[in-house]
């Protein structure tokens, strides 16, 4: 397998709207590689053997801490928790006195996922180690956008022409924000849907459509890529009952009955079953919310590599 | 730093006058702290002489509008240190705002600051006192005794007086005593934000505060102040509705007046790119649009002053994340610089026009004679070196505190130092 050497100035990943192109190319390439990894009897290559990350997360999380650890483990690297019940933050301590205190444990990388907006940028212009956002706030995602591109350009071939609808709360989602941001980079025509309440003010100037009504836009896409809804914005007022939610904006068996024969459908997870998805999503073919979470150690294992100055020529983790 | 000169020439500068709205290549004599001559040829045997040649002469500024910290935030400023930045901005009054902890909502309270500014002995503070008690919003808080202590307008600053009938009865109480209402004008409901709602906000998942917040607020309190016909000022005038609106207001006779702050006249939200919290401020950094209208206003005359809003924080309060970090922004030591390059360089106004936006206007806001440089007169002015190119650098401020969004911005113009009632001297040639 051919493997091109790794973007040198892939330094941090705060965002997708810091990435060339090329950094873009580079994490896909190796993904795929590590994917090959991931299917062998023993998935573990020792690429980052002696590397230290710490997972440092402020929110709670299943899926990205355990998808970020893991990916560490397959290249042999460590990869320590950092408990919000158990650490300092219940203290007082502050996000400066974490990065100091990260700063004087000498570790390789930090991921860090926070409810605020910057706090990954915070922690980058702070700290020599590398900074991979875990998701900071209603900012940016970028790991989520990336796995997303992986999973669906491996379904989909490309996504240069492709329509993509993200439906929901998009003013609430950082997933939103890199994924509109990464699949316009790929060429894909991007729209979002949802109630007005939670599309974002001039979100059209990243470059997508704006629809309200679902069934306008649904039908003509290729991707439907459904956002998690929380409950806690009906109290805000964004929308008046889960049921008025699902009926107008829900991903229904109906509405899934009437999808364009290739659609595909995915969902950066956790599923609020009955509210943005009716079950029965679960069972469609071309849901790929499985193979997000699959692609999505991959993908993390070569963000990884990447940061942690792994270098393909040296020490050759593609498979023999 | 100041040093008292019984007899000083300030020789061959031009001398602005606002009012007459002219400048005047003329010599300046002080003697006792007050001018005694004001001529091309003078003689002034045995005065320190100053040379001025190339250089300006105004009267001190009045600044509308700073937060001096004291009582409660002495780490980031007190009133000694604020009014020291004050002078080394050309400010010779200051008024000083009264969300202190605690509040500055009483006779006491106005009594202790204008004792603090009078001991510091710098530039002279003017307290701003509560309208309502604790700034609660809720019961009028004792104005008369306030004013008998010298405070010279009233306001709640930093938070809106929501409750209608509470600010009407703010405005009309206000009234006996003739001082205007400042009004810090944020509708509840649309303040929740930390950056101003816009494509910005979007593309960096902060929380958004819209215009219509601050335009909506104000457009009661313009109503309220034609009801009652009390002055009312509006702080920190941010964006293009609200200008609108205060113009609206001055056409129909209203008695209102407008402050606008440098920083969002030469700043849009575009700076938060990196979500450095040096630019978090209330109201937020707007868009271009808005920066452009409030510009405009000043040209035109509707926003009558230039208000600095100096509000210091400590850097540990500013090295948070974005959301957790105080609003506000030093702004005493750059006002002038950057209204000058703004203003008058862009050729948008004359030099005593933008001179006045600093002196006259705000002076009569607060009923203060209006700042002249007259034979006659007390000695107050400051000398302006209009072709100094300096940059800004945050560890040479002399605020406590060092939250400036201009660090390694080069200005253009600079204040040199000035004179203070009682012939008090600081800057050039002082030290």
């Amino acid at each position: 397998m051919s493997s091109k050497a790794p973007a040198r100035s892939l330094r941090h990943l705060l965002g997708i709207a810091e990435l060339s192109d090329e950094d873009i190319a580079a994490i896909f390439s190796h993904a795929e590689m590590f994917k090959s990894v991931l299917g062998r009897p023993i998935p573990v290559v020792p690429a980052l053997r002696g590397k230290t990350f710490v997972n440092l997360f402020f929110e709670a999380s299943t899926r990205t801490a355990s998808s970020f650890a893991l990916a560490a483990s397959r290249l042999s690297a460590q990869c320590l928790g950092f408990s919000l019940a158990a650490s300092a933050v219940r203290k007082g301590e502050t996000l400066l006195d974490t990065a100091r205190n990260i700063e004087a444990m000498r570790v390789d990388g930090v991921i860090i996922r926070h409810s605020m907006a910057g706090a990954a940028r915070f922690l980058s212009e702070r700290l020599r180690a590398f900074v991979v956002n875990a998701g900071d706030g209603c900012h940016e995602h970028p790991t989520q956008a990336l796995l997303d591109a992986f999973t669906l350009r491996e379904k989909l071939g490309t996504l240069e022409g492709r329509r993509v609808l993200l439906v929901g709360d998009i003013a609430h989602s950082r997933v939103a924000r890199s994924n509109i941001l990464l699949f316009r980079r790929l060429g894909a025509r991007v729209a979002v849907c949802g109630p007005p309440t939670l599309i974002p003010p001039r979100v059209e100037e990243l470059g997508c459509e704006v629809f309200y009504r679902l069934d306008r836009v649904l039908y003509e896409v290729d991707v439907v890529n459904m956002l998690r809804v929380q409950n806690e914005r009906i109290g805000a007022g964004a929308f008046p009952s889960v049921r008025e939610y699902r009926a107008l904006f829900g991903l229904t068996r109906e509405r899934l009955a009437r999808l364009a024969r290739s659609a595909v459908v995915i969902h950066p997870g956790p599923v609020n079953w009955g509210v943005e998805m009716d079950y029965e999503v679960s069972d469609f073919p071309h849901a790929l919310i499985m193979n997000q979470v699959t692609n999505g150690v991959a993908v993390r294992m070569a963000v990884l590599y990447l940061l942690a100055g792994g270098h393909a020529d040296e020490d050759s983790p593609a498979p023999a | 730093m100041l040093m008292k000169i019984r007899r000083l020439l300030l020789k061959g500068g031009t001398v602005v006058d606002p009012a007459a709205g002219r400048n005047r290549r003329v010599n300046v004599l002080v003697e006792n702290g007050r001018v005694t001559g004001l001529a091309r040829n003078l003689s002034a045997r045995g005065a320190e002489v100053v040379d001025c040649r190339g250089r300006y002469i105004a009267p001190g500024f009045v600044d509308l509008h700073c937060h001096l910290r004291e009582p409660g935030a002495e780490d980031a400023e007190t009133v000694a240190s604020g009014t020291r930045a004050a002078l080394a901005g050309g400010f010779t009054r200051v008024c000083a705002m009264p969300n202190t902890d605690p509040p500055v909502d009483s006779e006491a309270m106005v009594r202790f600051l204008v004792g603090r500014g009078e001991s510091a002995g710098l530039a002279r503070v003017h307290p701003v006192g509560c309208c309502t008690r604790a700034r609660q919003g809720r019961e009028l808080a004792e104005i008369g005794g306030m004013v008998a202590a010298g405070a010279v307008a009233f306001s709640d600053d930093g938070n809106w007086v929501a409750d209608a009938r509470v600010m009407r009865s703010c405005l009309e109480y206000c009234k006996a005593f003739d001082k205007p209402v400042f009004a810090h004008c944020e509708m509840t409901g649309l303040d929740t934000g930390v950056a101003h709602e816009g494509p910005v906000s979007t593309r960096l998942g902060l929380a958004g505060k819209p215009d219509a917040g601050e335009a909506a607020a104000a457009a009661r309190d313009i109503l309220l102040a034609h009801l009652t016909g009390t002055r009312l000022h509006l702080c920190h005038v941010s964006c293009a509705a609200t200008v609108e609106l205060v113009r609206w207001a001055k056409g129909r006779g209203t008695a209102v007046t407008a402050e606008a702050c440098p920083h969002h006249f030469t700043l849009t939200d575009e700076a938060l790119a990196g979500y450095d919290t040096n630019f978090k401020v209330n109201p937020p950094l707007r868009g271009e649009a808005d920066r452009r209208a409030v510009l405009a206003g000043l040209a035109d005359g509707t926003i009558d002053a230039i208000a600095t809003d100096h509000a210091p924080h400590t850097r540990g309060a500013k090295e948070v994340e974005f959301d957790n970090a105080p609003a506000g922004m030093v702004g005493l030591e750059t006002a002038f610089s950057l209204g000058y390059e703004a203003l008058v360089l862009s050729g948008l106004m004359r030099l005593p026009q933008f001179i006045a936006r600093l002196t006259a206007a705000p002076a009569e806001v607060i009923g203060l004679p209006v700042p002249r440089i007259a034979v006659g007169a007390e000695a107050e002015l400051v000398v302006l070196d209009l072709r100094e190119k300096w940059t800004c650098d945050r560890d040479k401020l002399v605020s406590r505190s060092r939250n400036t969004p201009f660090a390694g911005r080069t200005l253009v113009g600079r204040v040199q130092g000035g004179i203070l009632p009682g012939g008090r001297m600081w800057g050039v040639g002082a030290d």
